[in-house]
């Protein structure tokens, strides 16, 4: 009798209103492919396959970070301390694997801990005491950096053997090209299963489903962007391993996040915590969790960052790292007012930003119009957070 | 009507202040299985905070609750659901930016494996929502878009999910039109007679005729006075006001303002 809920009703209306919703990924892609245009039409070098790859390299550890980020901030907190717990995992790193010579994984597991353990901390003083997570987590960001240079000791630098596996497979270590492709396909061919199964399930339920069209222009353009990255960067080095793991995390966040149970509640959370909390949800552990996986991301950034440059010092993880990476979630469309933002925001946030700065270089702008040039962006893209706000409150 | 021996749902001596306010003071409230308990007063009178305390919303600070006759711990709505007490609230408590089916399930989602059944939960949205008689465009739109009178509607159908054995439900109608309001009302008798407890907090006369079996009247956080449920609407009006109801005048008039004992 009511049930008018067709799929059919207008595509591209219901893209749009997506879109104004502030529910959709479109806008950010088509920034990026702006910023990509402009980039790319002042300086061809940009859009070389080899600068493209070095952009992914670049990407990845911040983009690790930034992935956290979007945990926190759909929960309705945030965490200024990202920048530091970075450094410190990769001190940790460094003075486990040479100074104190365990095994690097050793080292590696140890940082991560170190996250787990801030995370839970800040986990507690939120739900326990029910701190603000801006102060918190600030006391963090100066108590993580002086722990950071604690731990790095009076050289404050130390570098990491070159023939270790770690630094060699997260500088030199690229997906054979046959690999790259396989992955390709397998991706692909998941994604069509499950797209004609949930087709089919919710036919048989009498539910609206997909069109066959919608689904084949779904795999088609999935196959088609996916052979591009990889036909692309494949004329180059390649994809990274550290590129992979990004890409790999951000998969498993989407899934959490839209299909679990864990990601409903975060989005609840961050949303409207008293209704969620009246609804049964378990606020605290939620919320309890999303510290303690963004502290794991930010440590597990820092590792790849330290593996990335073979050496942990006093600068890793300093300076704008945590700017960087909250700007990277918030100017991919992630709300910094909770509740909104998808994890694919941290890949197209960092990718937006790195580009930014990777083409500025390229064209042997100094680092304060760098700066300058991403503060504008995130200042807009704040903005665009603020409007679709806004509208919706209406 | 064959009355069980021990009610379903009971407090016993239960106070709750809000810093200076007493919002309950030693209040006593049974509720069994086949019934349909009303709780009317003024505003400020109670009512939200006493369902609060069956829900689990609130902590009383003094007093127990009794499900069948046993002390339990209502420590969160959470609690409060995996007893079997289901509430609507008077502020609906939905998520705003989460859809219909999202909001209907939320804090108890069925899972296929490990992920959610979209299909399944979408699927029953739709029962759910046409026992109602709900007229919601689409079950994913996002609450946010929906009228006063349809959010009422799913909150009411969420607390309906799953077949609670008790439901409170605080002012479940105040913003339905007369065909929903009719529906929710026939649902409420039919939980009765499915025997299912109900705990209906309402201003309107027309509900409480409909299906109260017992009425209790708080006033000043107090049980005033409880009465069956084919009282006339003139002898509420006087307990909840503390008017002295003069004879059986018609046009008792409520504007007279509590007096205190
Ligand atoms: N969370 C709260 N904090 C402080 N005071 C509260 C709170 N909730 C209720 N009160 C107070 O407790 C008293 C009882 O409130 P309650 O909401 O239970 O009344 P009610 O009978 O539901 O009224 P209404 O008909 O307006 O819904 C009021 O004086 C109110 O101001
Ligand atoms: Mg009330």
């Amino acid at each position: 009798m009511s049930a008018t809920g067709q799929p059919g009703a207008g595509l591209p209306g219901a893209v749009w209103q997506r879109v104004r919703g502030g529910s959709s990924l479109l806008p950010i892609v088509a920034a990026l492919a702006a910023v990509w245009i402009v980039l790319g039409a002042v300086n061809p070098a940009f859009l070389a396959p080899e600068n493209l790859v070095n952009l992914t390299l670049q990407s990845a550890p911040v983009g690790v970070i930034a992935l956290g980020v979007v945990l926190v901030l759909l929960v309705g907190q945030i965490d200024l301390s990202v920048g530091s717990l970075s450094g410190l995992a990769a001190a940790v790193v460094a003075v486990g694997s040479v100074t104190l010579g365990w095994p690097v994984a050793l080292a590696i597991l140890a940082a991560l801990a170190c996250g787990v353990v801030v995370g839970l901390g800040y986990g507690l003083l939120s739900t326990r005491l029910g701190l603000p997570s801006f102060v918190f987590t600030l006391a963090g960001l100066l108590f993580l950096a002086g722990v950071q240079l604690r731990v790095l000791g009076p050289l404050g630098s130390i570098n990491l053997p070159f023939e270790s596996w770690f630094v060699r497979s997260v500088q030199q270590g690229f997906l054979p090209t046959g690999v790259a492709w396989a992955l390709v396909a397998v991706v692909v061919v998941t994604s069509a299963v499950v797209q004609v199964t949930a087709r089919a399930r919710r036919r048989r339920a009498d539910l609206p489903a997909a069109s066959v069209g919608q689904v084949l222009v779904r795999t088609g353009g999935l196959a088609a962007v996916l052979s591009v990255i990889v036909a692309y960067l494949g004329a180059a080095r390649g994809i990274g391993y550290s590129v992979v793991l990004f890409a790999g995390l951000v998969v498993v966040a989407d899934v959490l996040l839209r299909r679990t149970r864990w990601g409903r509640s975060v989005r609840a959370v961050g949303g409207d915590r008293r209704a969620a909390t009246l609804a049964g949800v378990p606020v605290r552990s939620t919320v309890v969790l999303c510290f303690v996986a963004c502290s794991t991301l930010a440590a597990l950034g820092g590792v790849l960052a330290a593996g990335r440059l073979g050496a942990a010092n006093q600068g890793t993880g300093g300076a704008d790292t945590y700017l960087v990476a909250i700007a990277a979630a918030v100017i991919g469309g992630t709300s910094l007012f909770g509740g909104r933002g998808s994890a694919w925001s941290a890949v197209l946030g960092v990718l937006v930003i790195q580009s930014i700065a990777n083409g500025l270089t390229l064209m042997n702008v100094d680092q304060a119009a760098r700066y300058m040039v991403t503060g504008a962006v995130l200042l807009l893209a704040i903005i665009i957070d603020m409007l679709v706000r806004k509208r919706r409150e209406v | 009507m064959s009355e069980p021996q021990v009610p379903l749902l009971s407090v016993r001596g239960v106070s709750k202040r809000f810093g200076g306010v007493r919002a309950l003071v030693d209040v006593d409230v049974d509720v069994r299985e086949h019934e349909v308990l009303a709780v009317v007063g003024d505003n400020g009178a109670g009512k939200s905070t006493l369902a609060g305390v069956l829900a689990g919303a609130h902590r009383p600070d003094a007093g127990e609750v009794l499900l069948e006759g046993r002390s339990v711990v209502l420590d969160s709505p959470a609690a409060a659901r995996a007893l079997g007490i289901a509430a609507v609230f008077q502020e609906l408590a939905l998520v705003d930016d989460l859809d219909v089916v999202e909001n209907l399930f939320l804090g108890h989602e069925t899972l296929r494996g490990p992920l959610l059944d979209e299909v399944a939960m979408e699927r029953e949205a739709w029962r759910l929502l046409d026992q109602l008689a709900a007229s919601v465009p689409s079950v994913r739109d996002p609450v946010r878009t929906l009228s006063g009178g349809q959010r009422q509607v799913v909150a009411v159908a969420r607390a309906l999910l799953g077949s609670p054995r008790v439901v409170v439900l605080d002012e479940p109608t105040a913003s339905l039109g007369v065909r929903q309001t009719a529906q929710v009302l026939n649902l409420i008798v039919r939980l009765r007679e499915r025997g299912h407890a109900v705990v209906l907090v309402s201003h309107q006369a027309g509900d409480l005729q409909a299906v109260a079996d017992r009425i209790v009247v708080l006033r000043l956080g107090r049980v005033h006075d409880v009465f069956d449920g084919d009282a006339s609407y003139e002898d509420l009006l006087a307990a909840m006001t503390g008017a002295v109801r003069p004879g059986a005048r018609r046009e008792t008039r409520p504007d007279i303002r509590g007096v205190r004992r």
